[in-house]
């Protein structure tokens, strides 16, 4: 009978998603069968009798309430306070390759002004023909791009370098956000002011009482890099530079410098503060790599995860993560179950865009034993994401940044995962 | 100060070697030379870009305990979590290097730029250039690197040479990494054995300042180079919020301010942010909690260290009633003269009655 056939995938559902809901790790595997009826089914629930909201309720909507915990948290420990600081992206619970603006990680060194788009002026200067001030509205009459670029914080994952130490995705690899910027080529800039051929760095700063001064060598400057003024189709948000930031693909974040306001084109780099007494990478023998401004590929699996549980039994489980690489597309993502011992290529929902996040799937029949869930990213050099034992062995313990070392997930029996390391 | 001498040289080299003149759209404008000068502030590691200008370590000394020793420290060996600027030689290679001007930092002219442009923390580009001289002369006194009767001017820069000058190299992944780390990975059978070697042993990491707190400790606990471990798990996580009846008792008292004074104070408080808490919760940073201010006895927050000044006026009896307060935050300063609160004063009107308001919101 159709009647039976039907209600039954229907139900089954239903129980899945209650049990999810209420915690981890009550069912049973597979063909659980409900012995009385579902009164979510039977019985009329007030949402199918009653009225929601009216439009403009919300003339410019957040997430429903039951999403409230999807959502930017901090590492009080980390800094000295939340001005100078930075918070992570809830990766764990996102899906997808768009970050929203709304969660998306901050970062700023003197906290997010507020600089209204009258007020915003842009200039360029230095080895120029003429030195030029923009206004907002200028930019926006120039000829302007859209493209997808991952911004990563050069510090993600660098909490992990000594060991495993924080507890789920988002605080080990959530210094990072992924938006279709819209805004000007910066050689549309430059060239608008006539920049000069021995001009080999490009130097920019923000309008905020950090500044964030930052050299950028001309050549990159010249490729890719983007003057932006939107993201995801609306107006950046304050905490991640309004009205203007700088995107540069692929490259580290703090050079992303929020709130533009100049730009500078140079003989040499400045040797700013943020790219020598930060953003420089210590390694064992007390040297430090400067100029370390490329994003190596890397992977995180986001769920399962230790923010995000596996909530049913053994049976089907979509194990899915994200993967980018600031040198070019990403091309394949392994998963290994077993801490490395053997992986499985992934499916990457379509393929790799340069200097973008890719998402992976791996869809797989849980047999409900605990596992070490690892990622590995490859790029389009034929670059293959690091263990972690093998950054080490290069770099040593003090880093700090650029931490891209394959991550270890100990997905126990009851679905529970843990940040882990293993041999 | 401005780099027009290097302006005109850059427009001689432009017509020499035949600028990049594409098609243009014409928009924007000529940038004004006053305009250029007043934000083309970045100083090269040779010097370029440094106003003429002197300081003393002496008076570098008075400086930074007025301005930075709040949160750096009176001897550059920081506050809590702020940056220690002073310290750290010969740590590099060690397992917890401590990097500081005097250790890390290769070029003064970063120092004299980030002081210039930058601090005081929420109170940025309030020194004068002659001030910025002498604050990084004690900075670098502090860290052994000068002598007590030393001037650092835009003359005598170019004597000084920080001690890592020659710690850095260029990024060399290329050469060092990407050759091992390329080609068709292991698949299968790629270890024999795989064990766990450690463990996230922190396992609530969440927002709340508390737990945010215990992870700290935790963390600091399980870090595997922290050798003393064992003592600091003891370490009590914070006490419960205060009884709240009481606190409610005193919102009652409170004569109700106008809510747009209030919502105008919150926006001038961002400006006290950087020091001061307010709320639930809020606790000491570089300045005292402020819950139940307005109406308070001078210096009674408790475990705060306040200035010598201050002090002198509690004793006296000064009350933080909207009057004094008023006062004080028109012209720190002025009012107390030696207060270690680095903020110029609010100067718009209205702006003082906003800012009382506001804090008058928060009882005890």
């Amino acid at each position: 009978m159709s009647k039976i056939s039907k209600d039954t995938p229907t139900s089954r559902r239903a129980f899945l998603r209650g049990a999810a809901a209420a915690g981890v790790g009550a069912v049973a595997a597979g063909g659980a069968r409900s012995a009385t009826p579902d009164p979510l089914i039977t019985e009329v629930q007030p949402w199918a009798s009653g009225l929601g909201e009216g439009v403009d309720a919300t003339p410019y909507g957040l997430p429903i309430e039951f999403e409230s915990d999807v959502i930017r948290r901090n590492v009080e420990w980390l800094t000295a306070d939340t001005i100078s600081s930075i918070n992570f992206t809830p990766i764990h619970a996102l899906d997808g390759t768009i970050t929203p603006q709304g969660c998306a990680f901050e970062r700023h060194h003197s906290g997010a002004i507020e600089l209204r788009k009258e007020d915003y002026r842009l200039m360029i200067n230095g080895m120029v023909g003429q030195p030029l001030v923009f206004t907002y509205a200028d930019l926006e009459r120039f000829p302007r791009e859209n493209h997808v670029y991952f911004c990563e914080c050069a510090a993600n994952t660098g909490m992990e370098w000594a060991g495993a130490q924080l507890n789920g995705a988002q605080f080990t690899h959530g210094m990072i956000h992924n938006m279709e910027y819209t805004g000007v080529p910066l050689r549309t800039l430059l060239e608008e002011a006539g920049y000069d051929t021995a001009g080999k760095w490009v130097y920019f700063e923000g309008a905020d009482a950090s500044s964030n001064g930052r050299s950028i060598p001309m050549e990159k400057a010249l490729d890719d890099v983007l003057v932006a003024f939107k993201a995801n189709g609306e107006a950046l948000r304050k905490e991640h530079g309004y009205p203007v930031r700088l995107v540069v693909p692929g490259w580290e974040g703090n050079m992303w410098v929020k709130w533009l306001r100049r730009i500078e084109v140079m003989d040499r780099p400045v040797e700013s503060r943020e790219e020598t007494s930060k953003y420089t990478d210590t390694l064992a023998d007390g040297t430090s790599r400067k100029w370390t401004w490329e994003m190596d590929a890397k992977s995180v699996v986001t769920s399962p995860s230790p923010q995000a549980p596996i909530a049913h039994g053994p049976g089907p489980l979509v194990i899915t993560g994200l993967a980018w690489s600031g040198r070019g597309a990403i091309t394949r993502v392994d998963v290994s179950k077993d801490g490395g011992k053997s992986w499985e290529t992934a499916r990457l929902a379509k393929p790799g865009e340069k200097m973008a996040l890719s998402r992976f799937y791996l869809d797989t029949d849980w047999n409900g034993e605990e596992m070490l869930l690892q990622s590995r990213a490859m790029d389009e050099t034929g670059y293959v994401q690091p263990t972690k034992a093998q950054l080490r062995e290069v770099r040593g313990l003090n880093s700090i940044y650029h931490n891209n070392c394959i991550q270890t997930w100990w997905v126990k029996a009851n679905g529970e995962a843990e940040n882990v390391e293993v041999s | 100060m401005s780099k027009f001498p290097k302006l005109v040289l850059m427009a001689a080299l432009a017509m020499a070697t035949v600028p990049v003149w594409a098609e243009t759209y014409g928009i924007g404008r000529p940038a004004l030379p006053e305009e250029i000068a007043a934000w083309d502030l970045d100083v090269h590691p040779d010097g370029t870009g440094l106003p003429p200008g002197s300081g003393s370590v002496e008076d570098g000394e008075a400086l930074f305990a007025d301005y930075c020793a709040i949160c750096h420290g009176d001897f550059a060996e920081g506050v809590d979590n702020w940056p220690k600027l002073a310290g750290g030689d010969g740590t590099l290679a060690d397992e917890d290097p401590l990097k500081t001007v005097g250790s890390y930092w290769p070029y003064l002219s970063t120092t004299w730029d980030y002081v210039h442009r930058s601090m005081p923390f929420g109170n940025a580009q309030t020194l004068t250039d002659d001030e910025v001289y002498a604050i990084v002369a004690y900075i670098l006194y502090s860290n052994y690197l000068v002598d007590e009767d030393f001037v650092l001017s835009n003359e005598s820069f170019a004597e000084i040479e920080l001690p890592n000058a020659d710690g850095f190299i260029i990024d060399d992944r290329a050469a060092t990494e990407y050759a091992q780390w390329t080609g068709e990975p292991c698949m299968s059978d790629c270890k024999e054995n795989v064990e766990i070697t450690m463990r996230a042993l922190v396992l609530d990491v969440t927002p709340e300042e508390t737990k945010a707190r215990k992870v700290k400790q935790l963390v600091n606990a399980t870090n595997p180079r922290n050798a003393t471990a064992q003592d600091k798990v003891a370490v009590v996580v914070e006490a419960p919020a205060e009884d709240e009846p009481a606190a409610e008792e005193a919102t009652a008292e409170l004569a109700m301010p106008d809510p747009e004074m209030v919502a105008a104070g919150e926006k001038l408080f961002k400006k006290c942010k950087a020091c001061h808490q307010v709320g639930d919760g809020a606790k000491n940073r570089s300045g005292p909690q402020l819950n139940g201010i307005v109406g308070r006895a001078a210096g009674a927050v408790e475990d705060f260290k306040y200035s010598k000044p201050l002090k002198a006026k509690a004793e006296e009896g000064l009350v933080w009633d909207a009057e004094a307060l008023s006062a004080f935050l028109a012209k720190p300063k002025t009012y107390i003269k030696g207060t270690k609160m680095s903020f110029a004063g609010f100067k718009k009107e209205g702006d003082l009655e906003a800012i009382i308001a506001y804090l008058s919101t928060f009882p005890d």
